[in-house]
């Protein structure tokens, strides 16, 4: 592990940090260029890196920084310091955001501008949810004939556990959920 | 001392089971920051995602520095984001180096399967409960329509969505306003 490389790293990982807007998938261009300018990974690798890191809890943003900082440095401090040089720009511009925006809180255009965006909000959540919910349902990913019964029972079935014990922690569904999938074999 | 272990916590455990992006993350956030430690309302958790959208970065980091920094200045912001990253830094460590085919055990791709179904309950609700909060009128109803259908075709990027909101939001805000001072 060399210094230049490290360097090479924190520059890479703030540089996407920085420009990559709308979550994790959009930190895929930023790796395809690693590839290109420094070689540190195949194409083959970023593939089981993206699956890898959709598969493992936390932010796919997150997990491809460290995977690529731990292969390449072959170290755990390589994937802490890639995965810090990425937020680095978050935090810095989160903070300089969250200073203004105490400052014009109460500011009627700020309000006003909240007003028409918590909507818009609502809706890219239930569209992302829509998203997860045609996956579930179809076979084949999209709108189709080709429907999953089991999963739709399933789903039906958790629904009306969650709303009978509306105090469920979302961690414990999740954990159900998972063990409902190995027992099923869905 | 003892808030910013409380935030590194809270953060850590919402990492740690938040499976498939962003929005994923929202029902933990809901249950652990709004419910629990009271840190922020519904509307806010709304507010922020929204200026996450349109900034740099990954929205999970975004919103968690957002609360922290709410908390506790810059180190809280950045307690909060340490709190986000710290389960992912263990779990890929670990998976790149003893399970590299990780996502091709089939046990690992029956729970991803089933906890999928999760994601879409756990969405759901958050949801329904946003909707309630955050939709208060027609012209609520209008923008939620509209960025809907914007947003799962795909039609325009996110961003382009968050700014005309917020544009709408401002104009329907000052005809009103109009309107009232005309009376």
């Amino acid at each position: 592990m060399s210094l230049q490389l490290i360097f090479q790293l924190i520059i890479a990982f703030f540089k996407t940090g920085l420009f990559a807007l709308g979550g994790g998938l959009a930190t895929i261009p930023f790796l395809y260029e690693m590839i290109k300018d420094y070689g540190w990974f195949t194409k083959d690798m970023l593939m089981n890196m993206i699956a890898v890191s959709e598969s493992t809890p936390g932010p796919m943003g997150v997990n491809m920084a460290t995977y690529v900082g731990f292969h390449t440095t072959n170290s755990v401090i390589g994937g802490i310091v890639t995965t810090l040089s990425l937020v680095a720009p978050s935090i810095i511009i989160i903070c300089i955001v969250a200073h203004f925006l105490q400052k014009f809180k109460n500011s009627h255009w700020v309000q006003d501008a909240f007003y028409g965006l918590r909507p818009a909000v609502c809706a890219m959540i239930a569209s992302a949810g829509l998203g997860i919910l045609v996956v579930a349902v179809f076979n084949n990913g999209e709108i189709s004939w080709d429907i999953n019964f089991l999963n739709i029972i399933l789903l039906i079935v958790m629904y009306l556990f969650c709303r009978k014990f509306n105090k469920l922690h979302p961690i414990f569904i999740v954990c159900i959920c998972a063990c409902l999938g190995i027992v099923f074999q869905l | 001392m003892k808030i910013y272990i409380e935030l590194f916590l809270t953060f850590a455990k919402i990492g740690a089971f938040t499976f498939g992006g962003g929005y994923a993350m929202l029902p933990m956030l809901q249950k652990e920051v709004v419910d629990k430690k009271h840190w922020a309302t519904d509307e806010e958790i709304m507010d922020y995602y929204a200026v996450g959208q349109c900034t740099p970065g990954v929205i999970f980091v975004n919103t968690a520095t957002f609360i922290g920094y709410y908390q506790k200045g810059i180190i809280g912001g950045i307690i909060a984001t340490l709190g986000v990253v710290f389960p992912s830094i263990v779990i890929i460590s670990l998976i790149a180096s003893i399970l590299q085919n990780f996502a091709d055990i089939e046990i690992v791709q029956h729970a991803l399967h089933g906890i999928r179904i999760a994601v879409c309950i756990l969405v759901l609700n958050a949801t329904l409960k946003l909707f309630k909060t955050g939709v208060k009128d027609l012209t609520g109803i209008i923008i939620f329509i509209l960025s809907l259908v914007l947003t799962y075709t795909s039609i325009v990027p996110t961003i382009v969505i968050v700014i005309l909101s917020a544009i709408t939001g401002i104009l329907f805000s000052y005809i009103k306003m109009k309107k009232g001072g005309s009376k």
